[in-house]
C-alpha cells in the first residue's frame, strides 16, 4: 500500500507537506482525513485523538504516556491489549472497513473509536 | 487509639477491625517510588498499636499489575499482621490473562460466583462485593445481575437489626461519574439493604477519604497505602498526584472501624501514616 511505502519518510520534519503532495498527485481520491502516521496517545486518562480514520490495512499504534496502566479493548472483542504500563505500546492492523469502538477496561469511562474506510 | 476506645474493646460484643486499601504493590512512579515500602509502614504502624484489631479488610488494588511477584510481596508484608485478612479485588488485581486467575488462586477460596462472599463477626454481617470485573465501555463499576441475585439471597430472612458492613473496591455511590467513580447498579444493592437499621459501606479506589450518611447508610472511602489521587475534578485526570516532598505520608493511611454493642453506627477513624 502507498502509505506503508511513505511511512518512514513521514517521521522526518518538513517531509510531511512534500509527502502529502506526492500522495495527492499519485492518488487523487485520497481524502484529507486520511491518517498518515496513525498513533493514539493515552495521556491524562484520555485517548487522543478520540476518533481516528484510516484505510484498510493500516496499523494503528497506541502508547501510554500516563504513569498508571491502561488497556485498549475493542467493544466487540476484535482486539485487546495487555495492560500498558508507562510508555508501553500496542499495535493492531485494521483490515476490514467498519467502526471499531474501544475503551480501557480498567477505566471504562475512557473510550475511543477507529473508523476504517476506503477513500 | 484513645483510652475510651481501648475500653470498648473489653466490652462483650464490641470489636475493632481495620481497613487497608489500594496498596498498588509494584507501583514505583514519582508519586510514590516505593509502594511496597509504604504498605510495610502501614503494617508496622498497626503492629505498634496498643490493641490489635480482630481482623482486617483489604478493599482491593493489592497489586499494581496483577503480577505474581507483586501479590507475593504484598502477602509477605500482610502476613505480619497475624490475623485474618478479607480481600476484595480492585481492577488492578484482575489484569492477568486469566482475568484474575492469580488473585482468585490466592484470595478467592470460599467465595461465591465471581468471588463475592459474606461472613459474620459478633452479630455483624459482613459482605464482600466485586464491582471491578468485566467492566463495560463508557461506564462505572458494575455488580451485575448474578451478584445482585446472590446478595438478595444472602440478606433474605436476616433480622433488620443486624448491623451490615458492605465492602467493595469502587465506591457504591457516585462520587464523580466523569472519572468513573461510582457503580452503575449500586442503587439495586442499596435497595436490598434499605430495610436494615445500620449499614456501613466501605470502599477504596479513589485514594482519599470521603464520607456521606444517607438514612441508615454510612458511606466511607479509605486512604490508599500506595499513592494519593486528586480530589474530584481538581486535576485533568484521576492519575497519581505527586505531593511536596515529606508530605506523602499525610495522604496515605488506614481506616479503623469499631463496633460497639448497642450502638447503631460503627465508629470510623481514618489514620494517616504520618502527620
Ligand atoms: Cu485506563
Amino acid at each position: 500500500m502507498l502509505h506503508s511505502v511513505f511511512r518512514p519518510i513521514s517521521r522526518a520534519p518538513g517531509a510531511k507537506a512534500f509527502e502529502m503532495m506526492l500522495l495527492l498527485a499519485m492518488t487523487c481520491s485520497l481524502s484529507a482525513a486520511y491518517a498518515q502516521d496513525p498513533k493514539v496517545t493515552i495521556d491524562n486518562f484520555t485517548f487522543t485523538p478520540a476518533q481516528l480514520t484510516v484505510t484498510p490495512g493500516t496499523m494503528v499504534t497506541w502508547s501510554n504516556a500516563d504513569d498508571i496502566p491502561h488497556t485498549v479493548v475493542s467493544d466487540d472483542k476484535v482486539f485487546r491489549s495487555k495492560p500498558l504500563d508507562t510508555d508501553d505500546k500496542f499495535s493492531f492492523t485494521f483490515t476490514k472497513p467498519g467502526e471499531y469502538g474501544y475503551f480501557c477496561s480498567l477505566h471504562p469511562h475512557m473510550t475511543g473509536k477507529i473508523v476504517v474506510k476506503t477513500f | 487509639m484513645s483510652l475510651a476506645k481501648a475500653a470498648t474493646l473489653d466490652e462483650p460484643g464490641g470489636f475493632t477491625f481495620l481497613q487497608l486499601s489500594d496498596s498498588h504493590v509494584g507501583f514505583n512512579k514519582p508519586a510514590n517510588p516505593d509502594a511496597l515500602g509504604t504498605l510495610k509502614e502501614a503494617v508496622d504502624k498497626i503492629k505498634a498499636m496498643p490493641s490489635r484489631p480482630t481482623f482486617y479488610l483489604h478493599t482491593g488494588d493489592i497489586s499494581h499489575l496483577s503480577k505474581d511477584s507483586e501479590f507475593d510481596n504484598a502477602d509477605q508484608v500482610m502476613n505480619g499482621l497475624n490475623a485474618p485478612v478479607f480481600y476484595v479485588p480492585g481492577e488492578h488485581d484482575l489484569l492477568d490473562d486469566g482475568a484474575g486467575k492469580a488473585y482468585f488462586a490466592r484470595y478467592g477460596k470460599g467465595s461465591k460466583g465471581a468471588g463475592w462472599y459474606s461472613f459474620d463477626q459478633n452479630g455483624v454481617h459482613f459482605i464482600g462485593l466485586i464491582n471491578v470485573a468485566d467492566l463495560k465501555p463508557g461506564g462505572l463499576g458494575n455488580l451485575g445481575a448474578e451478584q445482585l441475585a446472590w446478595l438478595a439471597d444472602d440478606l433474605r430472612g436476616r433480622s433488620t437489626s443486624t448491623p451490615i458492613v458492605v465492602f467493595a473496591h469502587i465506591p457504591l455511590w457516585t462520587i464523580y461519574a466523569e472519572w468513573g467513580w461510582g457503580t452503575a447498579d449500586s442503587a439495586q444493592a442499596l435497595d436490598l439493604l434499605k430495610r436494615f437499621g445500620s449499614v456501613t459501606v466501605l470502599n477504596g479506589h479513589i485514594h482519599q477519604v470521603t464520607q456521606k450518611v444517607e438514612g441508615h447508610v454510612a458511606f466511607h472511602t479509605a486512604r490508599a497505602t500506595g499513592f494519593p489521587q486528586p480530589a474530584p475534578g481538581t486535576a485533568p485526570s484521576p492519575g497519581p498526584i505527586k505531593v511536596p516532598d515529606g508530605q506523602l505520608r499525610k495522604y496515605l493511611g488506614i481506616t479503623d472501624v469499631t463496633f460497639i454493642q448497642g450502638k447503631e453506627q460503627l465508629a470510623i477513624v481514618d489514620i494517616p501514616l504520618a502527620g
